[in-house]
């Protein structure tokens, strides 16, 4: 005992595990998420992912800098949002279009409130969020998967200059020799022209969709891999599957030929990498035990009123957005019964 | 949750499942040698202090009574060796205040026999006749909380107990005197809790151990009396298993309730080693002048259980244990809810039951994040609070607001919520603050 005594108030261990872990453990999980994405899109795909995490990461430094904070990259949190919402757009976006919306998600989603665990809402849907308004058009100008020439050249509308209309990918994809190619998602085509997709389609990714979400069963294993390793909380994704499931099969009991199969709302658009990425951020989900199930349902339910009621074809975003802020109210009003309490005996 | 086709062991719900460095498990019990001083602090136990019953230059006998109890909530204090009173003076505690000790040179030469026997015809007395003759041999409660054994086993008027609860839990980690108290002792304990249960009138006795010390279970259940009064419930090897609340939930499924005392639901409890100190020692009427401590610790060479004289110094014991040269940081009772001490000046006491030394780099600060809700420490919380709650509100001094909407006063402080925050943030800590401000101001209005 050479050494001068430390003063350490209990307790004197740690689980080992912090922030970083989680956050690094969450980008790797999504890797193949996006190892799928370059793989179907090309060079357009790498670019975009590659854009809008840096562009999140350069905001994010940014506003250290001018907080005085040290470096927050560190963290993974940032990273995170990046990934998360080059997967949400289009895969053909323009890219200094999906530069505005990492920018956007970092300083509107999350450097005005106060940056980590201050942010009430998931950054990289604000982020999405913004580049919908701001962009209308591009945000929902698809492009054809598995192009003969994808790891040669970009899809054209990736590099359209700023403030300049994009090509048209239609046309590319004619010449491309993508014939089938019709420029519309499943969703739309459903809402549109009621024509529902296959489950087999949705399942290898053989669907037109936003970059990250045309494979329901790559997502889905990456999720599970979250979920084992307790890395997410799996009570939110199966509150919102769980829900959507309930809701879709009771539309299509009633009502079988006007509205989809339970399996077709499940497994088309962003609903997977919304269940499993998106609702299941901690910063803006609920904690109590009972508050997180019932915000999982509102997800759930509020994903198919959108889809089937609303004027978007998608209706995953805004019914996380709506989520989150209702989350603080959920946990307010759900506080776990204290242990030995008799007051109110659920 | 539990699922039915897993195995099932009692427990409860929430907790953790730390790292348990139960090494030392397997370690027979061995002496420790009396320090040349012992310092013998009059509070060793909640309540009133003992009285000093000796002056400076007295001769002592081990186990004579040096200190006797100023009340009913008091113990007496006895001679842990033979010696002279060389001084009766305020030393150095474990609170970090400074707190009256007599101190005793011990007589080299001497055998240390306990020369000092006070035996009673015990078989006649119950409750708190019983009672009384207990408090004379200075038991107060080894689990940490040093409640005087006597006293909290009389039951409050209008109440009638059903069970006295033998805590064998032992679940912080690296401590394992219980273990081989249970393992060794068995007889002891099977004592301890016959004269417990008259005190108490408790017709049944349920020991609760944790699964992971299959070789005390054995052990106890070779030591069971015959008329099936008393039995074992084996607990689920968890965090905080041994916390009055959850172990009485775990073995009889009963919620303590909010802001009362086990006893209103019929429950008295007490630690494995506190009864087998009774067993041991009511019988000849000895007194209590030694006790069972752990010593580990990755900065101790020879970590073990000892039976250690009361009032030997932790600079003694380190030493004789080997602590190395790296060890910085001490801790009195477990890692998860003991207390690091601010001198090795400090001496064992009748509450401590282990001695733990950290070197530098297990005790290295880590970089705290803010919250991120990940809610964690709700999971973890056997009192199912809301520590992200609170922990934000501490952040902001609302502890009226902890304390009004989130029952703050409820928190037993077992550290589950520190333990499990990824951003290191430290909620148990700040929940001490906020309770001892709420109390500082109660007394002050």
């Amino acid at each position: 005992m050479s050494q001068p005594i430390e003063l350490r108030a209990a307790p004197h261990q740690h689980i080992g595990r912090d922030v970083p872990t989680i956050m690094r453990n969450v980008v790797y999980s999504m890797l193949p998420i996006c190892a799928f994405s370059v793989w179907q899109y090309g060079l357009s795909a790498a670019a975009l992912i590659l854009v809008v995490t840096a562009s999140c990461l350069v905001a994010e430094r940014i506003t250290n800098h001018f907080s005085g904070t040290s470096s927050s990259l560190s963290d993974w949190s940032a990273a995170i949002t990046g990934i998360i919402l080059a997967l949400t757009l289009p895969p053909a976006f323009p890219l200094w279009m999906g530069a505005v919306a990492g920018f956007s998600a970092i300083w509107l989603g999350k450097s005005l409130f106060g940056g980590l665990g201050q942010n009430p809402f998931n950054p990289a849907l604000v982020g999405r969020a913004f580049v919908q308004a701001a962009f209308p058009t591009a945000i929902s100008t698809w492009a054809p998967a598995f192009a003969p020439h994808r790891f040669g050249e970009f899809i054209p509308s990736s590099l359209a200059a700023p403030f300049m209309s994009p090509p048209d990918i239609v046309l590319w994809a004619k010449q491309q020799g993508v014939d089938a190619f019709t420029g519309a998602t499943p969703l739309a085509r459903w809402k549109f022209e009621n024509v529902s997709a296959t489950s087999m389609d949705f399942l290898t990714g053989h669907v037109t969709a936003s970059a990250g979400e045309t494979s329901a069963i790559l997502i889905l294993l990456c999720g599970l891999y979250l979920a084992v390793r307790k890395f997410l909380d799996w009570r939110i994704p199966v509150a919102v599957l769980g829900s959507v499931a309930l809701v879709a099969w009771a539309f299509h009991f009633a009502q079988p030929a006007r509205y989809p199969t339970p399996a077709f709302v499940l497994l088309s658009g962003g609903l997977m990498l919304g269940a499993w990425f998106m609702a299941t951020d901690m910063a803006t989900s609920p904690v109590t035990p009972r508050g997180i199930w019932l915000y999982g349902a509102l997800i759930g339910i509020l994903t198919v009123i959108i889809r089937y009621f609303g004027g978007l074809t998608e209706g995953v975003m805004y019914a996380i957005l709506i989520a989150n802020a209702a989350g603080p109210l959920l946990d307010q009003f759900n506080q776990p019964r204290i242990f030995g309490d008799d007051r109110n005996k659920s | 949750m539990r699922l039915p086709f897993l195995k099932q062991v009692a427990t409860f719900d929430h907790g953790i499942h730390p790292v348990y460095h139960k090494e030392t498990g397997s370690l027979p019990i061995r002496r420790f040698p009396f320090a040349p001083k012992l310092f013998v602090p009059l509070s060793q136990h909640i309540g009133k202090p003992a009285i000093a019953a000796v002056r400076v230059g007295q001769e002592v006998l081990r186990g004579e009574i040096i200190a006797t109890p100023d009340g009913l909530f008091s113990l007496p204090i006895h001679a842990p060796a033979t010696g002279v009173v060389e001084a009766i003076s305020p030393i150095a505690s474990d609170s970090g205040e400074m707190e009256m000790a007599i101190t005793i040179r011990v007589y080299e030469a001497d055998s240390q026999e306990v020369k000092v026997r006070n035996p009673h015809n015990l078989e006649d007395l119950r409750g708190a006749e019983l009672a009384i003759v207990m408090q004379e041999i200075g038991v107060a409660g080894k689990g940490g909380a040093v409640f005087p054994t006597h006293a909290k086993l009389i039951p409050p008027p209008g109440t009638t107990i059903d069970t006295l609860l033998v805590n064998g839990a032992e679940c912080e980690p690296f401590l394992t005197c219980d273990h081989r108290v249970m393992l060794e002792r068995a007889k002891d304990v099977m004592t301890g809790i016959k004269y417990a249960r008259r005190v108490c009138g408790a017709p049944r006795a349920i020991i609760g151990v944790e699964d992971n010390k299959p070789d005390a279970i054995a052990a106890l259940e070779a030591a069971l009396p015959a008329d099936g009064t008393v039995s074992i419930k084996v607990l689920e090897t968890k965090y905080p298993q041994g916390a009055a609340e959850t172990m009485t939930y775990a073995i009889l499924g009963r919620e303590v309730p909010v802001g009362k005392r086990s006893s209103s639901i019929g429950v008295i409890m007490n630690n494995v080693m506190t009864l087998a100190y009774i067993g041991k020692l009511l019988p000849s009427g000895e007194g209590m002048t030694e006790r069972v401590v752990t010593v580990a610790g990755p900065a101790v060479a020879r970590p073990g259980n000892y039976i250690v004289p009361l009032g030997t110094p932790l600079r003694f014991l380190l030493e004789w244990v080997g602590a190395r040269s790296n060890a910085s940081e001490v801790i009195l009772g477990g890692p998860m809810m003991g207390a690091a001490i601010s001198s090795l000046d400090v001496p064992i006491t009748k509450g401590v039951c282990g001695v733990l030394a950290f070197g530098k780099t297990e005790v290295e600060p880590q970089r705290s994040y803010p919250c991120i809700h990940c809610g964690e420490c709700l999971s973890a919380c056997p009192k199912k609070l809301n520590p992200t709650q609170m922990g934000l509100l501490a952040a902001k001094r609302e502890f009226e607001a902890m304390a009004d909407r989130f029952s703050l006063g409820e928190c037993f402080e077992c550290g589950c919520c520190s333990y499990v925050c990824p951003s290191h943030i430290p909620l148990v800590q700040q929940f001490r603050i906020a309770k001892s401000f709420l109390k500082d101001r109660e007394r002050a209005t």
